[in-house]
């Protein structure tokens, strides 16, 4: 037992700082997931963790493969996406979720070409799908690092963020630009991405994020107990993914968003509510 | 009787095409006035300019209200989201807690009081998503009679709303009336207006008439507040009324 759950921690390093990393990103991210939920933008987030990747590219093109380059990079990218994809929503007839698709298709083809121009298949492997095993410490602090600003910054931002959310025509009438808000929320949404963007790669950034809470929405029904239900989920998805890919020899990245799924998977059939068994099972209804 | 919001020359417009065109009308401080008119007359438009949540392509609104408070159509709220009764309504109190500030001990006691007085005793802890469309529109007033402004937009109040609720909640109106805050509702049942409101704005993306309810809402009106509505010119070219002299 030891030799099966512990000792691939204790005994390397890599193994130690991926499982640290993963509790950070779990710390932070499934609150993000929660709102990005809540928001009807988990499939917005997912083309936004895709426009990061020219950025990525760009940093890789500059700088080679290091990790202050690309995600600095990676994180201007993606503000800019949101923020010019959200402006085209506001100034034309365009629907946000239209302008985002076409901003992300743009964003993946860019990253790719750029990222071909000079580095090689590996190069592009390793920032499409991560690399969680090689996460150093420099990782490691920026990891930690967003993980902290996330809780403070959704602490901050907390009441005209679910405002904004449920009732945003409310924020205008008491003079306050929800927009600023919801500005805020996806910059601290690319942030995450940046940071989990080594770890699981571009392509499955949002794993971490959004099945732990997507999963969770079948247990509870509030902002908190969702997300304290999705940390814990995010956190044993990266743990036991890990484990796995440790012992079976499997890429750790897609292991870990693949357990993710598992998770979302057995919620969405034995959760509370809103589940396959809540749908199928007769309970004998109340009297009032 | 002095005027609460006195509209002068107003016109608001979506892509070029006025929704609210060249209206001057006062609303009287103090009473409560309904906004009359078919189906894109305007009137969601005027209470929004009244806002300012809309721009303004001519004239101007002068508003004597120190606070406004806002009842939007109720498919501008998103019912889904997991927030209580409780919570929704202490947002009322935003203008003294703001964006970060606490809730004091007195706003959650107000609010449960202002939940007590629309009827919802015992619901402060339930999740919104499971109130049916009329308890929803009680926990808005709730939060109406917090926010304890002088001036009250109410946006259609009473669509989709059973007659018991319009009842209740017409008495949180005339509460409003007796301690002499401005209230302005969109509405649509005429023999309601008729029957409480004694002002009444008839709107048709222009004015055709405003001041005693029985008056403006006379047969030849309210046709003439038809026509108007249906015509919607494609081709229509600039509008070069000039500024009329302020009613």
């Amino acid at each position: 037992m030891y030799d099966l759950l512990i000792a691939p921690f204790a005994d390397f390093g890599f193994m130690k700082r991926a499982l640290v990393a993963c509790f950070c990103l779990s710390l932070g991210g499934s609150s993000i997931g929660v709102f990005l939920i809540l928001r009807r933008l988990s499939l917005m987030g997912d083309a936004l963790a895709h426009a990061l990747l020219p950025g990525a590219a760009l940093g890789f093109l500059l700088g080679g493969l290091s990790l202050p380059a690309m995600s600095l990079g990676g994180f201007l990218a993606g503000i800019t996406t949101a923020l010019v994809s959200g402006a085209i929503a506001r100034f034309t007839a365009m629907r946000e979720d239209a302008s985002f698709a076409a901003a992300y298709l743009t964003a993946l083809a860019l990253g790719v070409l750029i990222v071909s121009l000079r580095g090689s298949a590996v190069d592009l492997m390793n920032i499409l799908f991560g690399a969680i095993l090689a996460v150093d410490t420099q990782a490691l602090l920026l990891i930690a690092g967003t993980a902290t600003m996330t809780l403070v910054g959704l602490a901050a931002i907390y009441r005209p963020l679910v405002v904004e959310c449920f009732n945003p025509g409310f924020l205008a009438a008491m003079g306050v630009r929800g927009a600023l808000y919801h500005y805020l929320f996806l910059s601290l949404a690319v942030l995450n991405m940046v940071a989990a963007f080594q770890a699981l790669g571009t392509l499955m950034a949002l794993g971490l994020m959004l099945l732990p809470a997507v999963a969770a929405s079948f247990w509870a029904r509030e902002v908190w107990s969702m997300t304290a239900i999705a940390a814990p989920m995010a956190f044993l998805s990266g743990a036991i993914g890990l484990l796995l890919s440790f012992h079976a020899g499997l890429p750790s990245g897609p292991t870990i968003v693949l357990v993710a799924s598992l998770f979302f998977l057995v919620s969405l059939v034995f959760g509370t509510r809103a589940s396959v068994r809540a749908r199928l099972s007769h309970p004998v209804h109340l009297r009032g | 009787m002095s005027a609460a919001l006195k509209l002068v020359d107003l016109t608001v417009a979506y892509d070029r095409h006025p929704a609210v065109h060249h209206v001057s009308a006062e609303i009287p401080s103090g009473e409560i006035t309904a906004i009359v008119g078919p189906n894109g007359a305007g009137k969601s438009t005027l209470l929004k300019a009244m806002l300012g949540l809309v721009r303004r392509v001519e004239g101007r609104i002068e508003c004597s209200a120190r606070r406004i408070a806002y009842l939007p159509q109720q498919a501008e709220i998103d019912r889904s989201f997991p927030i209580s009764v409780l919570d929704t309504v202490l947002l009322g109190r935003w203008s003294r807690f703001g964006a970060f500030g606490k809730a004091a001990k007195g706003d959650v006691h107000d609010a449960q009081h202002a939940i007590e007085s629309v009827g919802l005793s015992g619901f402060e802890r339930r999740p919104i998503d499971t109130l049916s469309v009329g308890q929803f529109q009680r926990v808005l007033f709730a939060r109406l009679l917090l926010q304890d402004a002088d001036l009250v937009l109410l946006d259609e109040p009473f669509a989709a709303i059973d007659a018991k609720t319009v009842t209740d909640l017409m008495g949180v109106i005339h509460r409003w009336r007796r301690e002499q805050r401005t209230v302005v509702a969109v509405l649509h049942d005429l023999d309601q207006v008729r029957r409480e409101f004694p002002n009444s704005l008839l709107l048709a993306r222009e004015l055709v008439d405003s001041g005693p309810t029985s008056r403006v809402l006379s047969a030849e009106n309210l046709l003439r507040a038809r026509a108007m509505a249906e015509a919607w010119d494609e081709q229509a070219g600039a509008c070069d009324v000039p500024l009329r002299q302020t009613a």
